[in-house]
């Protein structure tokens, strides 16, 4: 009896471990895989910029083409090219379509808000990235401009505040008044600068982020203030412009220069060859990644639409000439550099 | 009081505005302003030139600015794919002429008119462009170009290479305008077609002449604005410095009927937006405050001249807008 108790124990042993070995050798089915790949199927996702000529946008399409590429899913793009009629016009019409998820990409705090709240009643979830709309809904993806701004403010105050010996003018060249990367950014700004009453904003203008606007104000802005001490612009494309009048006047490395943007190759170029001295990245390819990651979770969970907010601040990062590495900065993987 | 023509009007303005910022603003009648108030509005000047002749000849550029940032573009992309600058500048080039070509060849010979065909075009260079060029709106300078980076960034005796660029078409265009034969032509074509070509003048390859040349003075101006700031914003286009082109032809006093006007008017159109932005931003207004100033002087502008030259059946010409 006892033999055969052992016998058999050793039998159905054999026969685990049998089995073990065996599956081992063909490898093991992962139990939430295919429920993992169900929750994408037939789903469609679109995105709808504020156009898709820039860096930042091309960074997020190239990430969220390849991640519905991977799982799936449909994913469709309207660019309704900088204009924020044809952009509301695009989500109205999404809206209609009722795809799954909207990744928008507002132009300003206020223009889509109403549309927003729209597409949350139609039952879609709608992420925001980088540029908040005053409606918040399942998430948002991007930079915290308020913390961005305190960032880049105490980077000026480090070279121009107290003790630094130099005179704390400053000029600020914001994007567009209204967006939410100046709304944001600007009260951070003030926020740091009330705290050190020696720096001097001595000029405060928007530049609608054209590059040459913004060299022309920064032009007249050093032509007044010889002494000027540091400048801070809203985004690295603009401010090129920026670097181009610091460098004209031949004052490169006296004037410090903050940016900030997705960490283009562009730009770190730009830090290395001196043109902007520091630049604040909030790495748009890693944001795409993240706005993936989102929309996984969304599909996943399925949450009732407009009971799941979620903010998602990105991680910045202060580049400067002595900081910078060959992999600070991103290039696109095809299409750009192809053509 | 003998009656000021619109042009004298703007100059008077352009003068008081002028001698109160001088007098208000500290720092503002330095030679180092001037210069950066001059350098400011130079590629705008540039471009106000070009339109101006097409004017003149009462036709209009509305392609100008996008034939500008695509033509630019193209020599900076080609530029970074390894052309050699001078091919890539030559390529620019041959686009811009061809652009031209295509526009004056619609207008003088399909007998579309100006508006609707530069409008087409405007729309479909830019189109080719994004197609076919460049996928992202900012087209930057490949940063070994040094040599391109001079004209917008050096300068000779102490003078910025844009504003001599400025200064250099403007007395060209008023030698051609004023002494130049084919000049001559431009205005009589301008002010009457028929009766121009009646009298045997060649009317039509005139027109696509008009139209070459703006579109290749509006490739140097790109490449000036863009050489400037190291990369070229194709956003440009979308922008209104298309109006603000016109804008400075049509405050300078030369009217959209053609015929009339010279380069002259362009400078005093230029000098006056000129200082007004050079003010306004020393002041520290506010882009917004910036935009209502600018609009009320400027019909301050058109409305003094209304005042004084009223118009009336001798003055109006068919055509005026």
């Amino acid at each position: 009896m006892k033999l055969k108790l052992v016998v058999s124990l050793i039998g159905a042993a054999c026969m685990l471990a049998g089995l073990t070995l065996e599956a081992r050798a063909q490898g093991l089915v992962d139990p939430s895989r295919s429920g993992y790949l169900d929750a994408f199927k037939g789903k469609k996702v679109a995105f709808v910029p504020i156009a898709m000529g820039f860096d930042l946008a091309q960074a997020w399409n190239s990430q969220l083409a390849k991640q519905a590429q991977e799982l799936g899913y449909s994913y469709v793009v309207r660019d309704p090219n900088w204009s924020t009629e044809a952009g509301a016009q695009a989500l109205t019409q999404l809206i209609a379509e009722k795809p799954d998820l909207i990744v928008v990409h507002s132009p300003d705090i206020q223009s889509y808000a109403r549309l927003l709240k729209q597409a949350e009643a139609a039952g879609i979830y709608t992420l925001q990235i980088n540029m908040k709309s005053a409606y918040i809904s399942e998430g948002y993806v991007g930079s915290d401009y308020n913390g961005l701004g305190e960032l880049a403010a105490n980077l000026i105050v480090k070279q121009c505040g107290q003790g630094s010996g130099k005179s704390g003018k400053v000029s600020i060249v914001q994007g567009v008044l209204t967006g939410g990367a100046s709304v944001y950014q600007i009260e951070g700004i003030e926020r740091v600068f009330k705290e050190h009453p020696e720096i001097k904003v001595v000029s405060n203008q928007a530049a609608d982020w054209d590059a040459s606007k913004a060299k022309a104000i920064s032009q007249t802005v050093l032509q007044q203030n010889p002494d000027l001490c540091g400048i801070i612009g809203f985004w690295d494309g603009m401010d090129t412009g920026v670097g181009a009048a610091v460098r004209e006047a031949g004052k490169t490395g006296q004037v410090y220069v903050v940016t900030s943007g997705g960490g283009a190759t562009s730009a770190c170029d730009n830090v290395a060859n001196g043109t902007f001295s520091a630049l604040i990245s909030y790495n748009a390819m890693g944001q795409g990644r993240d706005l993936n990651t989102l929309i996984k979770t969304l599909f996943e969970v399925k949450p009732k639409p407009g009971t799941m907010k979620v903010i998602d601040y990105s991680p910045l990062t202060v580049l400067t000439k002595d900081t910078l590495n060959p992999d600070s900065c991103w290039a696109l993987p095809t299409t750009t550099a192809s053509k | 009081m003998p009656r000021l023509s619109q042009e004298q009007i703007v100059f008077v303005l352009w003068v008081v505005l002028f001698a109160a910022f001088a007098l208000a603003l500290p720092g503002f009648l330095t030679y180092g302003n001037i210069i950066t108030l001059v350098r400011s509005v130079a590629v705008l000047g540039i471009l106000a030139i070009a339109m101006a002749i097409v004017i003149i000849g009462r036709g209009i550029d509305l392609s100008l600015i996008a034939v500008m940032a695509v033509s630019t573009a193209l020599a900076f992309t080609l530029m970074t794919h390894g052309y050699p600058i001078w091919i890539a500048l030559l390529l620019g080039f041959a686009f811009a002429a061809s652009a031209g070509m295509i526009i004056g060849f619609l207008i003088a010979y399909v007998e579309i008119p100006a508006l609707f065909a530069t409008l087409a075009m405007g729309a479909f260079v830019y189109g080719l462009g994004r197609y076919a060029v460049f996928d992202q709106d900012l087209v930057y300078l490949p940063s070994n170009d040094a040599a391109l980076q001079v004209l917008g960034e050096g300068r000779i005796l102490g003078i910025p290479i844009p504003i001599l660029l400025f200064a250099g078409f403007a007395a060209a265009a008023g030698l051609f305008l004023r002494y130049g034969r084919l000049g001559q032509f431009v205005y009589a074509t301008g002010d009457n077609y028929a009766a121009a070509r009646i009298s045997g003048l060649p009317v039509r390859p005139l027109v696509v002449l008009q139209y070459v040349f703006s579109s290749l003075v509006g490739y140097v101006a790109g490449l000036t604005m863009a050489a400037g700031v190291t990369l070229m914003n194709t956003r440009i286009v979308n922008s209104t410095l298309l109006y603000d082109v016109i804008l400075v032809v049509v405050l300078g006093g030369i009217s959209l009927s053609g015929g009339k006007g010279g380069v002259r008017n362009v400078i005093v159109g230029t000098l006056l937006i000129g200082t007004l932005l050079n003010g306004m931003t020393i002041m520290d207004i506010q882009y917004t405050g910036q935009n209502v100033i600018k609009s009320v002087i400027l019909l301050i502008a058109i409305v003094v001249d209304s005042i004084m030259n009223p118009r009336d059946e001798q003055t109006t010409q068919q055509g005026d807008i």
